[in-house]
C-alpha cells in the first residue's frame, strides 16, 4: 500500500484540480520517480571484482608453456604422468558422480601445470574436499626415484632444537636440586611412535592441494602416526585455509594442513579399490614369514578385464592401499623395549618375538584383500555396487559407492578403473559423535595398609584388647617363673 | 530447482560432487513434462536425490497456486514412474526421528522400532513393548519436509506475499548485487517464519511486509551452519548447508537465477556443533 500512500500524499500536498481525472497520471509519475537508474554516467565502476582476479590467474593455465617450446612437447609425447582426466570424468559422469565439465577441465590444466613444475612419476586427481569457506582440490603424486625434495633437513633441524631444549631443562633441574630437592614426577609420557619413512606405508604418496585450479599447488606435510590417531578421534569441518589451527578435544597436533593430510590418508586406506587381478604381487615369495608385510605390487600385464556384471559384487574388488593399524602406521612397531637412552627408540629394531609382557603386534588385513571382507557398520554393507545405466546395460559402467566414507566412488569398465573422493572428508557413523572421555585420574600414592583409613577402635574394643593383653602378660610371667624354677633346679 | 532450467543449473551446483548422469537428465526431462500435465501443476521443481543403500530416490515437487503451502511431493526410483508421497504429519516426523541409519532404497521396507510404554494400573507398573512399524515411504516424506522446513533457501525479494496471504514469484526480481549476495541476511528460509514474530517493533518497522515475511538465515543456530562461497570468482554464489549435508543453493548475482537442490543421504548432521 506504499504506492497508494505516496499518491495520496502528493495529492494532499499539491491539491491540483480535477484530481479524479489526473489520478492515473499522478500514479504513473510517482512510479517513474521511484525508478532508480543503475547507470551512473559520470563514473566507471572502479571495483575489480574477484571474478576478474581469478580469471587473470586462470588465464595463465590456458597459455602454453613459454620458453621450452619444442623440447617440452617431445617429452610429453613420450610419457606423461598426467592422467586423462576428461576420460575418467566421462565415466564418472555416467555414474552420477563428478564435477561440472568446465571445472574438470580447469582441474586438468592445473594438474598439467603441476606435472610441468615438479619431477613426478605418477600423478592422479584424487578428489575434492569441501570446506566451509573454501574447497580443496587434491592431487596424489609420486615422485620420480631420487628426485625427492629435501625435507630431511627440516626434520633434523627440529630434532636438534628438541635436543637443545632437553639440555636446558636438565640445567634448570640441577640448579633446583642444589636448593631443595623437588619431588620428581613419575609420569613418563607414552613413547612417541616413530613416523614411517617416505615412500612407505602411509607416506607412500605425496599430496598437493590447491583451492581453485590456477592457484599455486601447496604440498601437504608428511604424516606422523600421532596425526592419524588424533584424527580418528575428532570430527571437524575444513575451513579452506591451510593454516587454521584445529581446536578440539583431544588436542590435534597440527593445523588444518596436517588434519587434511590425515583424513586423505584414512580415506585412501579405506576406499581405494581396484578390480581383482588388476594388480598382483611382484614375485611369489617362497615362505611367508608371519610378519612380512607385502607393500608393493605391480600392474598385472595379463589382466584381461572383468565383465561389468561381475564388477557389481563386493568380491571382485580389492584394496590396493595398506590398511592403517590402530597405532597409526601401516607396519607395526614394537615400542615396549628397554631403552637406555631416550633418543634411541625402536626405529630399527622390530622384534618379531612376542613375549607375554609385551604388547601384541597389531595386524591389519594384508594388501589386496577383497572388499567383501570389509566390516559392516550398523547393518549396512560397506560398499554398494551398481551399474550406471539400467536402460543400456551393454555399455554401462560398474560403480562402487562407499557407505563408510560417503563421497568415495570407484568405477571400472573393461580394463580401466579409477577411484575418486568428492565430499566433506568425514566418515559415516550411525551414532552421534561424542568426544572421548578424559583419562582416569592418576593415583598419587599406592594405597596400602599404612595409609588406608581405619576406624578408631571403640571403648569396648580397647578394654577387651587390654584385658587380652593382660592375660597374655600374666601367662608369659607364669611361663618365665616356671622356666626360672627349672633353671634353678638344674 | 525449476526443471526447465535443469541443464545449466546442475552445472552450477556440481561443485559438491554430485551430478546427474546424462541418462537421468534425459529421463527427467520427459517424465517431468508429463507429470506437470497429469497433475496440473503450475510449476514442477526437481527437488533432488536421496541416496540409499540399494537404490536412490529422485524427488520432484509440484507447486500449485501458492508457492509455499500448495506443494506436492513425488518420488521415483528410476526417474520415469512417479509416486505421490503422503504429506508429512507431526506424528510421522516424531516417529521417524528415532530411526538411525541410511535409507535402504526400498519404499515398502518396514522399520521396526520398539517403544517401551509404562502403564501404571493400580500399584503395579507394567511395561509394554509396542513395536511401531514405520514404512520407508513415511520416513522419506518426513525427511523431505524437515529439509524443506529447515534448509530451503530463497534470496530476498524473489517471492512476494500478497495481502491475501498468497505467495508468488516476484517477476521483477532482478537478482541480488554482489555485495548483498555475500551476506547471509539476504537469504531466507522458504517456510513459515518462526523467529520473525519475536522481533522487536523497531526492527519490524524496517521490514517490507511483502518481501520480508520469512526467517533470515542469519539467525540460525548454531552460527556458521551455512557455508557461503563464491565460485569462479564472484560469478556464482553457492550456499551449502552444513546441517543437512548435501543441500546446495546457488544464485547468480544480478540475474534472477536461483535454485536449490538436495543430493545426499537424507540424514541430519547432528554432530555439527562438534565440527565447527
Amino acid at each position: 500500500y506504499d504506492h497508494l500512500a505516496r499518491v495520496l500524499n502528493k495529492i494532499l500536498d499539491e491539491r491540483p484540480e480535477n484530481v479524479v481525472d489526473m489520478f492515473e497520471e499522478l500514479s504513473r509519475d510517482i512510479k517513474r520517480s521511484q525508478f532508480s537508474k543503475k547507470m551512473d554516467t559520470l563514473r566507471d565502476e572502479p571495483e575489480s571484482s574477484a571474478a576478474f582476479d581469478l580469471a587473470e590467474i586462470q588465464k595463465v593455465l590456458f597459455g602454453k608453456g613459454g620458453a621450452e617450446g619444442s623440447e617440452g612437447q617431445e617429452e610429453e609425447l613420450v610419457e606423461t604422468p598426467l592422467p586423462n582426466v576428461m576420460e575418467l570424468a566421462f565415466y564418472f559422469e555416467q555414474a552420477g558422480v563428478g564435477l561440472s565439465r568446465e571445472e574438470t577441465y580447469c582441474i586438468y590444466l592445473a594438474l598439467k601445470q603441476l606435472v610441468d613444475s615438479q619431477p613426478l612419476q605418477k600423478c592422479r586427481f584424487w578428489g575434492k574436499i569441501l570446506g566451509t569457506q573454501g574447497n580443496y582440490i587434491v592431487a596424489e603424486v609420486e615422485y620420480r626415484e631420487g628426485e625427492e625434495e629435501e625435507e630431511e633437513g627440516g626434520e633434523e633441524g627440529i630434532h636438534e632444537a628438541e635436543k637443545d631444549y632437553g639440555k636446558d631443562d636438565v640445567e634448570d633441574k640441577e640448579r633446583q636440586e642444589d636448593l631443595d630437592p623437588l619431588p620428581k614426577s613419575n609420569y613418563k609420557p607414552p613413547p612417541v611412535v616413530p613416523k614411517e619413512d617416505n615412500h612407505t606405508g602411509v607416506n607412500k604418496f605425496t599430496y598437493f592441494v590447491c583451492s581453485e585450479p590456477g592457484k599455486p599447488w601447496i604440498k601437504l606435510p608428511q604424516l606422523t602416526p600421532a596425526h592419524i590417531v588424533a584424527a580418528r578421534e575428532i570430527k571437524k569441518f575444513f575451513t579452506g585455509h591451510l593454516d587454521t589451527p584445529i581446536v578440539s578435544c583431544p588436542p590435534f597436533p597440527g593445523n588444518e594442513a596436517a588434519y587434511l593430510r590425515a583424513q586423505i590418508a584414512r580415506i585412501s586406506a579405506g576406499t581405494h579399490i581396484s578390480p581383482l587381478g588388476f594388480y598382483h604381487f611382484g614375485e611369489e615369495e617362497g615362505e611367508e614369514e608371519e610378519e612380512a608385510v607385502r607393500d608393493s605390487f605391480e600392474e598385472n600385464p595379463d589382466f584381461e578385464g572383468t565383465p561389468v556384471g561381475e564388477l557389481v559384487h563386493n568380491s571382485t574388488w580389492v584394496h590396493h592401499v595398506q590398511h592403517i593399524l590402530p597405532q597409526g602406521r601401516c607396519v607395526w612397531v614394537n615400542l615396549a623395549q628397554k631403552k637406555e637412552d631416550d633418543f634411541e627408540e625402536g626405529e630399527e629394531e622390530e622384534e618379531k618375538e612376542v613375549e607375554p609382557d609385551e604388547p601384541e603386534p597389531e595386524v591389519g588385513p594384508p594388501l589386496l584383500t577383497p572388499v567383501s571382507e570389509d566390516a559392516e557398520i550398523n547393518n549396512t554393507p560397506p560398499w554398494t555396487g551398481r551399474l550406471s545405466s539400467d536402460l543400456i546395460p551393454q555399455y554401462a559402467v560398474a560403480v562402487m559407492k562407499s557407505n563408510l566414507w560417503p563421497g568415495a566412488y570407484a568405477f571400472a569398465t573393461g580394463k580401466q578403473f579409477e577411484n575418486i573422493y568428492l565430499g566433506w572428508g568425514h566418515k559415516y557413523s550411525a551414532e552421534n559423535y561424542s568426544p572421548p572421555a578424559p583419562a582416569l585420574l592418576q593415583q598419587e600414592y599406592p594405597s596400602g595398609p599404612e595409609i588406608t583409613e581405619v576406624d578408631d577402635p571403640s571403648v569396648e574394643e580397647e578394654q577387651a584388647l587390654k584385658a587380652a593383653l593382660e592375660e597374655q602378660k600374666a601367662a608369659m610371667e607364669e611361663m618365665e617363673d616356671m622356666e626360672e624354677e627349672e633353671e634353678e633346679d638344674d | 530447482m525449476d526443471f526447465r532450467s535443469l541443464h545449466f543449473s546442475l552445472d552450477l551446483v556440481a561443485g559438491s560432487g554430485l551430478v546427474l548422469s546424462p541418462e537421468q537428465k534425459a529421463t527427467l526431462q520427459t517424465s517431468l513434462v508429463i507429470l506437470k500435465r497429469n497433475y496440473k501443476f503450475t510449476r514442477v521443481v526437481f527437488w533432488g536425490k536421496i541416496l540409499g543403500i540399494k537404490a536412490d530416490y529422485y524427488i520432484a515437487q509440484g507447486i500449485g497456486h501458492d508457492e509455499m503451502s500448495d506443494k506436492k511431493t513425488l518420488y521415483s526410483l528410476n526417474c520415469m514412474e512417479w509416486n505421490l508421497l503422503p504429506p508429512a504429519t507431526k506424528t510421522m516426523i516424531d516417529e521417524t526421528s528415532v530411526i538411525k541409519g541410511l535409507f535402504l532404497g526400498d519404499p515398502s521396507h518396514d522399520y521396526e522400532h520398539i517403544e517401551m510404554s509404562k502403564d501404571e494400573e493400580g500399584h503395579e507398573a507394567q511395561e509394554e513393548e509396542i513395536t511401531v512399524k514405520i514404512k520407508e515411504e513415511q520416513r522419506l516424506a518426513a525427511a523431505i519436509s524437515l529439509i524443506d522446513k529447515e534448509a530451503a533457501v530463497v534470496p530476498r525479494g524473489a517471492y512476494i506475499k500478497t495481502p491475501h496471504g498468497h505467495v508468488h514469484t516476484n517477476r521483477s526480481f532482478e537478482g541480488l548485487s554482489v555485495s548483498d549476495a555475500g551476506k547471509l541476511s539476504s537469504y531466507f528460509h522458504f517456510a513459515e517464519p518462526v523467529h520473525l514474530k519475536q522481533k522487536s517493533l523497531l526492527e519490524k518497522a524496517d521490514l517490507d511486509p511483502s518481501m520480508d515475511f520469512m526467517d533470515s538465515l542469519e539467525n540460525d543456530i548454531p552460527k556458521g551452519s551455512w557455508s557461503l562461497q563464491f565460485e569462479k570468482g564472484s560469478s556464482v554464489l553457492v550456499l551449502r548447508s552444513l546441517l543437512w549435508g548435501g543441500l546446495t543453493f546457488f544464485h547468480i548475482p544480478m540475474t534472477p537465477q536461483h535454485g536449490y537442490i538436495y543430493m545426499g543421504t537424507g540424514l541430519k548432521n547432528i554432530d555439527l556443533p562438534f565440527m565447527l
